[in-house]
């Protein structure tokens, strides 16, 4: 489902002495359907930068990143639009949404977008808010306003909330209790028994035991300074 | 699928001074699409020049009609680009008193691209014009008020409303929440998002607001100098910037 | 003999206008821009319908000046004198016995026939623009047609008064096509446009001329839901006890006391000719007791 190849990346800093800064070189790697593939490396390896690339948010210098068919290294935006409305999730550590709109339309937001009815795009977002301990009170209001780990879980409903046949998390069970910790691990194991492909960032390494089959050392990817 | 908006190799100057050059792009139905750079970087121009306002020195601006197909709005005479801009395109303008007729009522407002398209019956057009106000949020009691009663973000909502009551397909956006306090902004860029998807418009916003494209635009053209220097998905210019204009305009941003 | 060319304007002049004339009438309610003279009275007075009717008066017309229906007003009688003097046409006060009628503001009661000319003063003749301030745009818009707006006026009508409260120079189209200010005759009149005499609008002060010919169709605006309404004040004429005619309504004492009387003089007096009464008119016996 996911497939990426001799993927390099680089970032030049323009602004700075146009300092090129080489993050990523000959990445490769695989996830199938109904796999979980986990991120790993010290911190700064580019994990986070990887997971950005096969989502389309940061650009792609060379190699392919398909996504089913697509191919997001190469493609237009509105084929990438299109991708992460139908196929492809992400769950970031962040939660970014227009002011205003209720948490229960944050998250029916992308069953919406794939044409889903509006009464059945709140029952399942409800069913997700409930789940995941998110006070009913709480579900008319803008999230914009809660504490971080209520964000976090918001965040993590919205991303689940279409069954996406390809996952990006990134630290989905950061800042959570025990409670929603295996909620959400078990939500993964849901997506996962449904057939989707998921790359996921886990500091927490319990949790990487727990939902991923296998792990792909990022540090390998990462560029020799040239001595 | 076709795009509803092609343009290529367009170039407009004044005089010795580029206004906007060698500007190309396509722009598919439902997509929405931002145009950032400082002022003077030719974005007003080139949006001026792709809804016929001004008149480029080179290049074609194809639109895909309802009725004839894909045509280059340049060569259109101008009775069909007129009809075209009042019904099947919208234009908001930074400035309301610029969109709306500030001596006649809301409701008139309103009504008027439905009177003008043939639209006869009283009553009906009142009820559009009733519905819109109450989709842009301005209370019922206040449709025969003039504008110059309204705030300036009742005022930019009623131009939203009388741009979109023909139902236009492209809507054209000038700096739509220029001039406008911050939480009025907020309530404004919810209320045109709901009314894009919802109406599965098309849009091009200029601005020189990074948040607004964030939130609204699913592309993004950067430009400087009447160059397009950038352009692609609106996150991953923002994100990842490859121009050096567009990481100073990027890194210049405040934070909050 | 006097000193002036015949009817005032030099013969170029009348040639001018008499093109804009004919172009008029071959656009109907198209407004064709002239270049107005000056001429020996103040603008508002008529001197773009001065203008016409000097280019159309021949040494046998004979010519009848209204003002607001009546003949004896200053601006009326100071017209006909006018022509009496520089043309030394025969003058009437009878509608029908006129080849050419000026007026301002009315339509007469008798209705015209082939023979006629109606010249109209007009003070504005751009109905659109109220609403759109810049003459480049109207101009535009007479052009393609864009008459979206007058209707916008109309709506605000409606919205402000629950009806279409305009009552004079209420907007027409004419033959399909122009958008036209009939000048600020009652809307009682406007039914009245679709006659068989020539009639020719002159502003001066705007300086243009614009045409009705000769049973030309002419559709007062309106909605489907507010349709058009000639209405005029619910009474007889209080000197002829005419139904039919438009009134003008006239306070007679200190005493909240009111009269309505035919605005059409010739048409009013006329009627009392024939032995028509109102409910105000002396009686007959008051006038052989001494």
């Amino acid at each position: 489902m996911i497939r990426i190849e001799n993927v390099a990346k680089s970032f030049t800093l323009h602004n700075q002495g146009s300092a090129v800064i080489p993050v990523m070189s000959n990445a490769a790697f695989s996830v199938a359907p109904g796999e979980c593939v986990a991120l790993t490396g010290n911190s700064g390896a580019g994990k986070s930068t990887l997971m950005r690339m096969i989502y389309g948010n940061y650009l792609t210098a060379s190699g392919t990143i398909m996504i089913g068919e697509t191919d997001v290294a190469t493609a237009e935006p509105r084929e990438i639009i299109a991708l992460r409305r139908n196929t492809l999730g992400y769950v970031s550590q962040f939660l970014r949404v227009v002011p205003r709109v209720s948490t229960l339309d944050v998250v029916a937001d992308p069953l919406l977008a794939v044409g889903v009815p509006l009464d059945v795009a709140r029952t399942r977002a409800r069913a997700l808010l409930t789940r995941l301990n998110i006070p009913e009170t709480l579900w008319g209001l803008s999230p914009t306003t809660f504490s971080g780990g209520e964000q976090q879980r918001v965040n993590i409903a919205r991303g689940f909330a279409h069954d996406y046949p390809a996952l990006l998390l990134d630290e989905p069970t950061a800042s959570l209790d025990a409670t929603n910790r295996d909620t959400v691990l078990r939500l993964i194991e849901e997506a996962k028994g449904r057939g989707a492909a998921i790359v996921g960032i886990f500091h927490d390494a319990p949790a990487r035991h727990r939902v991923a089959d296998r792990e792909v050392d990022i540090s390998t990817f990462t560029p020799k300074v040239a001595a | 699928m076709t795009p509803l908006l092609s343009v290529r190799d367009l170039r407009k100057t004044y005089g010795p001074r580029v206004g906007c050059t060698d500007v190309s792009f396509d722009l598919y139905p439902g997509e929405v699409m931002g145009i950032v750079g400082e002022s003077g970087s030719g974005k007003s121009t080139l949006l001026s020049c792709l809804a016929g306002h001004l008149d480029p020195d080179e290049g074609t601006v194809v639109y895909d009609t309802r009725d004839r197909g894909r045509v280059d709005t340049r060569s259109m005479s101008e009775p069909a680009r007129r009809m075209l801009g009042r019904t099947d395109w919208a234009f908001v303008h930074q400035n309301p008193r610029d969109g709306l007729r500030m001596s006649v009522s809301a409701g008139g407002n309103v009504g008027e691209r439905l009177m003008a398209v043939g639209a006869r019956h009283y009553g009906d057009i009142r009820d559009s014009a009733l519905d819109w106000l109450g989709r842009v949020e301005i209370e019922a009691d206040r449709i025969d008020d003039r504008p110059r009663a309204f705030s300036g973000g009742m005022q930019q909502r009623l131009q939203i409303a009388r741009n979109l009551v023909t139902g236009p397909r492209l809507v054209f956006m000038d700096e739509p929440t220029g001039g406008l306090d911050v939480s009025v902004q907020a309530r404004l860029l919810d209320l045109m998002r709901g009314l894009v998807r919802e109406m599965g418009l098309s849009a091009i916003i200029v601005t020189h607001d990074l948040a607004v494209v964030r939130l609204l635009a699913d592309r993004l053209m950067v430009m400087k100098s009447g160059q397009v220097v950038e352009a692609g998905l609106t996150d991953q210019v923002l994100d990842d910037p490859q121009h050096a204009y567009t990481q100073l305009l990027v890194s210049s941003v405040l934070q909050v | 003999m006097t000193d002036y060319n015949f009817a005032y304007l030099d013969e170029q002049t009348k040639r001018m206008i008499r093109r804009a004339i004919l172009k008029g009438i071959a656009i109907p309610g198209y407004q064709v821009p002239f270049a107005a003279r000056e001429m020996p009275m103040p603008y508002g007075w008529g001197t773009g319908g001065v203008q016409v009717s000097a280019a159309c008066l021949t040494p046998d017309d004979t010519f009848k000046v209204i003002d607001q229906g009546a003949d004896d007003t200053t601006n009326a009688v100071s017209i006909r004198k006018f022509f009496q003097r520089t043309a030394q046409v025969a003058t009437t006060e009878r509608t029908r016995e006129a080849t050419v009628i000026q007026t301002r503001h009315r339509i007469p009661e008798e209705p015209l026939t082939e023979d006629q000319i109606l010249v109209y003063q007009v003070p504005i003749p751009e109905p659109l623009r109220f609403l759109e301030p810049r003459e480049t745009e109207t101009r535009k818009m007479h052009s393609l047609e864009e008459y979206g707006l007058m209707h916008v006026k109309l709506y605000e009508d409606i919205a402000r008064h629950g009806h279409i409260a305009t009552s004079y120079a209420y907007p027409v189209k004419v033959e399909g096509r122009y958008v036209m200010d009939p000048s600020p005759i009652p809307k009682f009149d406007n039914p009245k446009l679709e006659m068989a005499a020539i009639q020719l609008f002159g502003a001066g002060r705007e300086q243009r001329i614009y045409a009705i010919p000769p049973f030309t169709k002419v559709v007062s605006l309106d909605f489907e839901d507010h349709p058009f309404d000639p209405s005029k004040a619910d009474h007889p004429c209080d000197l002829c006890g005419s139904e039919l005619s438009y009134l003008d309504e006239v306070i007679i004492d200190d005493a909240g006391g009111r009269m309505f009387v035919c605005s059409d003089t010739d048409f009013c007096a006329g009627r009392q000719a024939e032995g028509h009464r109102g409910r105000l008119s002396p009686q007959p016996d008051a006038e052989t007791t001494p």
